[in-house]
């Protein structure tokens, strides 16, 4: 007879307080094969830890259950503390009493019979659990960072550091991301550049880094340790080993009316461009939509002018494949389109302009060389509002719920910024809150309003109108109690910011899971919170949600370390439910194989006895290290032969019966 | 005879995978957000683990409503494996219904990690739902009640 041990824990008042644990622990001794049964405190802690591991000892225990928290939280734990006493960690269930019952449940009769319930299944399924062996794989000693903006940019440097190849994917023709586009920064207003641009010469140096620019990621597969990824490099119809990078087919590209991402299209760039001047690499690209030579055949001016013959107007794009033991997701964040906005003017008045605009438009590296003007025509702004909140905290349909978090101190920033300048403008910021938490963040919005002057104005923004070529804005305020009418010369939205469009592409082929709002969820709000659920990928900056530059680089360091920490291993252990077939009854038809998502199950020939002689029958087989235990072909399995290690269907069925009673 | 004026309360099984909805059902309880004690949930790794003989022994002994939680279409944890959820229990669930169980008894439902919100919803309204269907006898099979 199997001696089953069961603790149940109070979790001090969390399970306690609504779960008669003593009425649990009298009901549980009544179950068959339970030979034990105690309640403690904090079964977690050391001393309840201790507790379990002398009475596997002492009662010379089979199987354990433990009713606590969600085994998300400590199965682990408690499985980790019976290898110690000498049981095998898969004879450790937990009945999820915390989570699933105590907390949801207020009346304490139901949730004492819920709790018993829960007990009573897992010790069902832990008569039937089997002791089970984890196998061990290889660790793949290279990781690869998705999205080349400062994120992917710290990751890689840091791992990179530790001395482990790391390859570095950016959709976009240069590394840089956003914070390339941008001015100065909060809450220092060192110039943006000057900090990052350094960091993009370093991962171009670095031998442990190999540049994928204008690359995308095209599939992945495999799992912790061992993912396989092929990645697009996009054709820039430049052979980049024979291109100097001179410029002189930038300079005289006779294409020049596309409009110049890098400046948010407030002017134009050529076909053949360089995005920006400290752009890494630096090499041109074409843009095929907008090349001659590409759209008529007639041109080839840069080919002509090349010293180098690097022009291949034929390129194609191209494929690598790659192998890496950790994957870090660093798409980052665009700001939202602006068409839904329609009272705001955005679509209508081109003096109304974005946020990441006015940064283009104040940069000495921009479209003006940092003189900032009305893009209407070119006269200089006196009276200038800002609108917060433009799309964030909203209810509409168009509007994100979340707070958008960076804009409340851009705004500050640019608003100071122009005062300085332009001691002679008047500056308005229209707020719904002032959100500064942050070392020296307040300090720097106070002042703003106190040293600069900037008039902050508690209240929403209601319409933007274009009159006689001004703009008028009509909004309320809270505090008085007012309308305004005010003339203003140029409008700035702080938009909203939403995760990349490519992300949930990403998330999808990473099989890394998002929220609502296509923000990458963290395996753990709190204690993990640069981890997917994904066991390999890696968080780091925006596209885990809305963060400033500081709060970027440390998560992506804290990102890094944890890549660092699996890399520094030789091999990981696989997971240890895994399919198994039952020779015997396998007909080898092969079912199991086609829904296999990993390609784990394969065929062999093998001799079996029957009376009177050998048979050679093809019965299926699982590679037991690339199984990661989904199940499917168990269902799909219709002689019943495949059956999942630790989720068995005798188990399962046992859990069904014992709800059921 | 004494007729029993007991509430009607309903047995209903919840099968959650691992990796979406099980975590969500631990949001909505770390969110204190309420649903009744009449659901009991079973942990499987996928939703396409789920066994059709699961099902049919829940009612069989004496289950009202079962319900499978998975990851959204797209998310799997596995890639695929909520796609062949889907079409099994397409396939079982009209099934069952011929066989007279209302199809109101048995849903799929998708339930994100970050979904513990929806975890409450879905299970409020699917108790609801099965409470006003009352006891399901259906298939159940009175040897197995002593």
């Amino acid at each position: 007879m199997k001696k089953i041990g069961v603790f149940v824990c109070w979790c001090g008042s969390n399970i306690a307080a609504t779960v008669d644990v003593k009425a649990v622990v009298e009901a549980v001794k009544k179950e068959p094969n339970v030979v034990l049964a105690e309640d403690y405190q904090y079964m977690c802690s050391e001393v309840g830890q201790n507790k379990m591991i002398s009475a596997i000892k002492d009662y010379n225990l089979d199987g354990v259950v433990i009713c606590s928290c969600s085994p998300r939280m400590h199965e682990t734990t408690f499985r980790r503390a019976a290898e110690k006493a000498g049981l095998n960690p898969f004879m450790v269930e937990v009945a999820n009493i915390r989570e699933q019952c105590s907390w949801i449940h207020k009346e304490m009769e139901e949730a004492t019979e819920k709790a018993i319930i829960l007990a009573r299944t897992a010790i069902a399924k832990v008569l039937l659990n089997a002791p089970l062996q984890s196998g061990e794989s290889k660790v793949t000693k290279r990781a690869l960072v998705i999205g080349g903006g400062i994120a992917g940019i710290q990751s890689a440097l840091d791992i990179a550091e530790a001395g482990f190849e790391v390859d570095l994917v950016e959709k976009k023709p240069s590394i840089g991301g956003k914070m390339s586009q941008l001015d100065k920064t909060f809450p220092t207003l060192d110039c943006s550049a000057c900090i990052l641009t350094p960091k993009m010469v370093d991962v171009a140096t670095n031998k442990n880094i190999n540049i994928f620019a204008y690359s995308e990621i095209e599939e992945v597969s495999g799992f912790v340790g061992n993912f396989k990824v092929k990645i697009r490099k996009k054709a820039r119809y430049i052979d980049e080993t024979k291109c100097t990078g001179c410029g002189a087919c930038v300079e005289k590209c006779p294409s020049k009316k596309t409009p110049n991402e890098f400046n948010e299209g407030l002017n134009n760039r050529t076909a053949i461009y360089i995005p920006f001047a400290q752009a890494i690499p630096y090499k041109p690209t074409i843009d095929a939509s907008a090349c001659i030579k590409m759209k008529t055949g007639k041109c080839g001016i840069c080919e002509k002018f090349c010293g180098v013959g690097a022009i291949d107007y034929n390129q194609k794009d191209s494929f690598v494949e790659r192998e890496y033991g950790a994957i870090v997701v660093a798409t980052g964040y665009n700001i939202i389109n602006l068409d839904r906005f329609n009272e705001l003017g955005y679509s209508d008045c081109k003096d109304v302009i974005t946020s990441l605009e006015f940064e283009r438009l104040t940069n000495a590296a921009g479209p003006t060389k940092g003189h900032l003007i009305c893009p209407s025509d070119g006269r200089e702004p006196q009276k200038i509002v800002f609108v917060q909140c433009v799309g964030s905290r909203g209810t509409r349909s168009c509007d994100k719920q979340y707070c958008s978090k960076i804009c409340c101190m851009y705004t500050a920033k640019h608003a100071m910024l122009l005062r300085e300048k332009h001691p002679e403008t008047e500056v308005y910021v229209f707020y719904i809150d002032v959100r500064t938490p942050g070392k020296n963040y307040d300090e720097f919005y106070r002042r703003a309003v106190e040293q600069y002057g900037v008039h902050y104005i508690k209240g929403q923004v209601g319409k933007v109108i274009e009159k006689d070529g001004h703009l008028e804005v009509q909004a309320s305020d809270l505090l008085s109690n007012e309308q305004l009418h005010l003339d203003a010369d140029l409008v700035v939205l702080a938009a909203a910011i939403e995760p990349d469009p490519t992300a949930r592409k990403i998330a999808t082929m990473l099989t890394a899971s998002m929220d609502t709002n296509d923000f990458f969820t963290e395996a753990h709000a709190k204690l993990k919170p640069v981890e997917s659920p994904t066991a390999g990928i890696f968080l780091s900056g925006m596209c885990q949600g809305p963060k400033d530059i500081p709060e970027t680089v440390s998560q992506a360091g804290a990102a890094a370390v944890k890549v660092i920490g699996l890399l520094s291993k030789d091999t990981l252990k696989c997971n240890a439910c895994v399919a198994s077939p039952n020779e015997n009854m396998c007909n080898g038809c092969s079912l199991c194989a086609t829904v296999c998502p990993y390609g784990a199950i394969t065929y062999v020939e093998k001799d079996f006895r029957i009376p009177g002689g050998v048979v050679k029958r093809r019965v299926s087989q699982v590679n037991e290290a690339i199984c990661q235990g989904c199940g499917a072909c168990t269902v799909a399995c219709m002689s019943g032969a495949m059956d999942l290690k630790g989720f068995t269907n005798k188990e399962i069925m046992a859990e069904v019966e014992s709800v059921c009673k | 005879m004494q007729v029993e004026n007991k509430e009607f309360k309903p047995k209903i099984v919840a099968f959650c995978c691992n990796w979406c909805s099980y975590a969500g059902a631990d949001l909505a309880g770390s969110s204190r957000l309420s649903y009744p004690a009449e659901v009991k949930i079973i942990r499987i790794p996928c939703s396409c683990r789920l066994n059709p003989m699961f099902i049919l022994k829940a009612f069989q002994r004496g289950a009202d409503g079962v319900i499978l939680c998975g990851c959204h279409p797209g998310d799997c944890h596995y890639t695929t494996g909520n796609y062949f959820a889907r079409r099994r229990m397409t396939t079982l669930f009209s099934m069952l219904n011929y066989l007279g169980i209302e199809k109101e008894r048995t849903r799929v439902e998708w339930v994100s990690a970050a979904e513990g919100a929806k975890f409450s919803v879905v299970m409020n309204d699917f108790v609801k739902t099965i409470t006003e269907l009352g006891e399901n006898k259906r298939l159940e099979d009175l040897r197995c009640k002593r």
